[in-house]
């Protein structure tokens, strides 16, 4: 037994447990305990799952004994709490779901388990997935692995902390409106949304249908290849899935950068942009170039409109995809309600934290009579302009290199009081979503405060391995993914 | 565009949210912060742009007409906070 | 019919129509009706968190051949919406329907009526949507109970133009348009079980008026008769406001088929507002037109061309065959019926056309039977046709025979037999009753042959009553003129 694997990477880890150096039970017990000491710190997950992990972890033993594992058959994982995972409480953060156990699997977890993958348990997140800080947990505030004052980023903070903390070998998160990339970027980890519809969204708790997404959480871009080429595919339950092959990611991983065209857009190193991020990401530009990409100036000049563009469109769909939370069919129901008025009324005002209102509040008001063509048909125009912009972009380079989010981690209840502060944070990663692009945030340094620092490579659609092998060539020329922080 | 709390009140109609005298007041603050954001969108001429619905142009897939899935009354009844002889029970309901 | 001249009445329909898919809609749940509560449901039309909806190709497939059947233009690319509404038999808090962009568009039918045949009614759209569940409300204490079962049933909403001017017209509307999705087979029309449901928009104004008057929509209406009894009563009631200087409201209406009276639905304390919006978890559908094409070829004959079928090759009248299109029920029955009729090598359409549409339908309608499920099957009825075309019964006796079958069953033959009421063809029997009646009537016979030759009937009428009305009609008169010389 190793000295502590849970700080190796999954591409390492897949190696020694089918060398059989390591058995995933040994490896999944580590893990536990490991939770069982840090999570109180951290609290990146909701729930852990011991006997149904210890289970998996056994089943994968047999399957690797009898040489039939594959790369992720053994590795312990964490799943974002709005993954419906069949009889393992599922929440969504929200004391609206506080009981709810799916009696039915959602795709992207059930091909992670098919593949032999372990499920630790089930990771902390901003509430429906309405947040940039992880504040807005009913099950608690996740704190960032770096510096436990500060937030960890959102909404998938709980699977970044718990990347980063190394309390699992890689989770799985969704990307609404940059809820991989950006906690992934201020914990250090690699975070990848892949191209909207490449991951199937059956069985995840939607929060906006046209922009969520699902992506790997992990330490590297080889660790993210090997579970997104699981996560990955048509699936016939989703009707907005991409019925598209799915090319080999590992084979195109060490393509490298040579030749590659790199846009540059002048957008995002425009005001805003902290000191230290724009210091480090003018370093790893230099790097890009030293490993023989060409980069080139670009605009995306409809980029200051994502943001509003966004909390238009994000929180209409919300209002209609959080309509069935009423205290019926499942969940939590008010107590003793008087009628079927009351039953409504009562049940989502107790049952949804007031950052969701806020969004179901915004939400059902752009989509109601008068409003609709002002607010939601204008940001329909404008999400088309801003994919318009990626094109015209894209018919020019091979990849977008930007900076993550204009800054590093923030204090806990920093911005909690002034909504508009905490959606200008995801500035930089929202167009991408309402462009449908993938896109990748990897760590690229520190700032003065050793607070990790995350770099974007945004793709054309569909081109994964382009992305993942930019990364894959960053990553074995630096080492600022190898950092973890003392816990 | 600023909104009033007449205006939060009914919205928080139409979306099935008790909404308490205080929270009217942040409410009608916050979300005409909010929607101050997105007055900025009016600059941006879009006349003859074609709105889009999804994040990638795709065409319905359809599945064939065949019934595939069992009674599962009992396990989807199980996760109602209240049912009553094969049915979800609610509160009696006014007409 | 007109309630008061001076006023004109405007009546456009709103029909849902339940359609005969194996599964339902967006999911794999059995389509069918009368199970247990709750028993064909599913995590996806039960709306749990994290499902998503995959489209039936079977619905689009009859929401396009119930657009050709209509005339209508089928586009070739439609879009799903939400329409948003809390209510507990709508599981996901929203329904997926069509709103701007429908499947069909720009249809039209039309209707038969005795004083007006041929006139066409637009029918404005067809889209396709999705059913709620049911709330149940009676006989339980404190509560109300929710059956899902219905929820993701494929419904098209056929809607009208405000073409209709009287409840004639929207009761011969919901007819023809009934007939037209029996006979392609996608609906089953039963207006009780719910597969078939109507709202009426109804308003009034007076004759010369441009613009509308405000209209009420009825709701609850569970068969034709009641659809025009509500439109009635709704006119007679809109007039009298108008009348007693009072305004109409729009509003919605509910039927009371009990008391024959429709009452206001409490107005919604909110305005209904939809927040209609496209669906994102469905792309746009779009349709080739080599799959309009291919449908339609699979079209099935439909009413109308029926109808000018009959005419054209039976030699029908527009009205008889317009009857006999009007289900698909009783064109099988009108088709078997005829086909029995021409086996015994004695084709007459028009003679079977008049049997059903006289005899049985008249008996049928005064039972309250429809005609499936007539006492009397098309072959019986088709032999009976026959018996009377090959001269061995006559049309006065049949009359006796088709009571016979009505009341107790049983085929024309047997009966026929049994009573004893075979038509006399034997012309040396016939030949001695003539003799007989003229020798019973020397006065009548001077007369006849003194030139006043329409006293013939009173005898063929003598042979008849003789003979019991067995004798061959046909052949008495020839026999008698050759007696009288
Ligand atoms: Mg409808
Ligand atoms: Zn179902």
């Amino acid at each position: 037994m190793l000295s502590d694997p849970t700080t190796l990477t999954l591409a390492k880890l897949s190696e020694l447990l089918k060398k059989r150096q390591i058995s995933s039970e040994d490896l999944v017990n580590t893990f536990l305990e490991k939770i069982e000491s840090q999570n109180p710190n951290i609290n990146a997950y909701i729930t852990v799952d011991k006997a149904g992990a210890i289970k998996a972890a056994k089943d994968a033993d047999a399957r690797l004994d009898a040489k039939q594992g594959e790369a992720l058959t053994g590795i312990p994982i964490g799943v974002k709490d709005l993954f419906c995972t069949k009889g393992l409480l599922t929440t969504c953060a929200s004391k609206i779901l506080h009981n709810f156990i799916p009696p039915y699997e959602s795709t992207v977890t059930s091909r992670l388990k098919a593949a032999g993958a372990v499920v630790l348990g089930k990771t902390n997140m901003d509430e429906f997935a309405m947040g940039s800080s992880n504040e807005t947990s009913h099950f608690g505030v996740v704190k960032n692995p770096w510096d436990h004052s500060r937030i960890p980023g959102g909404s998938s903070g709980g699977s970044a902390a718990a990347v980063s903390a190394s309390l699992c070998s890689a989770t799985i998160g969704t990307d609404t409106g940059g809820s991989i990339r950006q906690p992934a970027a201020l914990t250090g980890i690699t975070g990848f949304k892949p191209t909207y519809g490449r991951v199937s969204r059956f069985g995840m708790i939607a929060f906006a249908s046209s922009l969520d997404q699902a992506g790997p959480m992990t330490k590297t871009a080889q660790d993210s290849a090997l579970m997104l080429q699981t996560m990955a595919g048509h699936d016939a339950k989703d009707a907005t899935s991409i019925n598209a092959p799915v090319p080999d990611y590992m084979a195109s991983l060490n393509d490298g950068l040579k030749g590659r065209k790199i846009g540059i857009p002048a957008e995002y190193f425009a005001s805003g942009l902290s000191q230290d991020v724009a210091t480090v990401i003018e370093e790893a530009k230099k790097q890009f170039t030293d490993l023989g990409a060409e980069l080139v100036p670009v605009s995306l000049p409809t980029t200051k409109h994502a943001i509003p563009t966004y909390y238009i469109l994000a929180p209409a769909e919300a209002s209609s995809n959080l309509a069935r939370y009423d205290g019926v069919r499942f969940g939590y129901r008010c107590e003793d309600p008087q009628d079927i008025k009351d039953l409504y009324f009562r049940t989502r005002a107790e049952g949804f934290g007031s950052e969701v209102k806020r969004r179901i509040m915004l939400g059902t008001y752009v989509l109601s009579s008068g409003y609709y063509d002002a607010y939601y048909l204008k940001a329909q125009k404008v999400r088309r302009l801003i994919a318009d912009d990626f094109k015209a972009a894209f018919a020019k380079v091979d990849l977008l290199l930007a900076p993550t989010t204009p800054d590093t981690a923030f204090k806990l209840g920093a911005k909690t009081d002034d909504p508009v502060q905490m959606y200008l944070s995801d500035i930089f990663t929202i167009n991408v979503n309402l462009a449908g692009l993938p896109a990748i945030s990897i760590p690229c340094g520190f700032d003065k405060t050793n607070l990790p620092i995350g770099l974007q490579l945004i793709g054309r659609p569909l081109d994964e391995s382009g992305i993942l092998s930019a990364a894959h060539a960053y990553q074995q020329a630096t080492d600022w993914h190898t950092r973890s922080p003392i816990l | 565009m600023s909104i009033n709390a007449d205006t939060v009140k009914h919205v928080a109609n139409l979306a099935r949210l008790n909404i308490s005298d205080d929270e009217v007041e942040s409410h009608t603050n916050q979300l005409s912060q909010i929607l101050g954001l997105m007055d900025q969108l009016n600059s941006l001429p879009t006349d003859n742009v074609e709105p889009m619905t999804h994040a990638v142009d795709m065409l319905m897939p359809a599945r064939e007409d065949v019934v595939v899935n069992g009674d599962s009354r009992e396990i989807l009844l199980n996760c109602a906070p209240d049912s009553e002889d094969g049915h979800f029970r609610v509160p009696k309901i006014i007409e | 019919m007109p309630i008061d001249p001076n006023y004109e009445t405007v009546i456009g329909l709103e029909v849902h129509s339940q359609l005969r898919t194996k599964s339902k809609i967006f999911c794999g749940c059995p389509n069918k009706y009368g199970s247990d509560a709750n028993t064909q449901i599913c995590h996806v039309c039960a709306g749990f968190p994290g499902v998503l909806p995959v489209m039936n190709r079977e619905m689009v497939n009859m929401a396009i051949k119930t657009g050709l059947a209509i005339n209508g233009q089928i586009r070739k690319l439609s879009v799903f919406s939400r329409k948003n509404y809390f209510y507990p038999d709508s599981p996901t808090g929203y329904q997926i329907s069509q709103y701007d962009l429908p499947i069909v568009e720009h249809g039209e039918l039309f209707i038969d009526l005795p004083d007006e045949p041929k006139k066409r009614i637009g029918v404005t759209r067809i889209h396709m949507e999705v059913d709620a569940g049911k709330s149940i409300h009676e006989g339980i204490v404190g509560a109300s109970w929710v059956d899902l079962n219905r929820v993701g049933t494929p419904l098209l909403e056929i809607v009208s133009e405000p073409d209709m001017r009287c409840s004639e017209d929207a009761g011969a509307y919901l007819k023809k348009l009934r007939a037209i999705v029996r006979f392609l087979d996608v609906c089953d029309g039963n207006m009780e079980e719910g597969s078939f449901r109507c709202d009426a928009n109804v308003s009034v104004r007076r004759y010369g008026a441009e613009k509308f008057g405000t209209r009420a929509e009825l709701k609850n209406l569970n068969s034709i008769r009641n659809v025009m009894r509500a439109i009635d009563f709704e006119v007679d009631r809109q007039i009298d406001l108008i009348e007693s200087g009072e305004e109409v409201v729009q509003e919605t209406r509910l039927w009371d088929a009990n008391k024959n009276i429709s009452r206001s639905m409490r107005s919604k304390e909110d305005a209904h507002d939809y927040r209609y919006f496209p669906e994102p978890d469905l792309p746009p559908l779009t349709i080739e037109q080599s799959q309009i094409d291919a449908l339609n070829a699979t079209l099935p004959e439909l009413p109308d061309a029926m109808a000018q079928r009959f005419q054209d090759e039976m030699g029908l009248s527009e009205y008889d065959a317009g009857v006999l299109t009007a289900c698909r029920e009783m064109s099988t029955y009108f088709e078997e019926a005829n086909q029995v009729v021409s086996e015994a090598g004695k084709k007459n359409a028009k003679a079977t056309a008049n049997w059903v549409t006289g005899e049985l339908l008249g008996r049928l309608n005064k039972e309250g039977l429809e005609i499936d499920s007539s006492p009397v099957s098309a072959q019986n009825l088709g032999k009976l046709v026959a018996l009377i075309q090959t001269g061995e019964i006559s049309g006065k006796i049949a009359k006796k025979v088709f009571t016979h079958m009505f009341d107790d069953g049983g085929d024309p033959q047997t009966i026929v037999a049994e009573k004893g009421l075979k038509q006399v063809t034997d012309s040396s029997s016939i030949t001695a009753e003539v003799e007989k009646v003229l020798e019973a009537h020397p006065d009548q016979v001077e007369q006849y042959r003194g030139g006043k030759t329409q006293i013939l009937g009173f005898l063929v009428g003598k042979v008849m009553q003789a003979t019991r009305g067995k004798a061959n009609p046909a052949m008495v008169n020839t026999v008698l003129k050759e007696k009288l010389g």
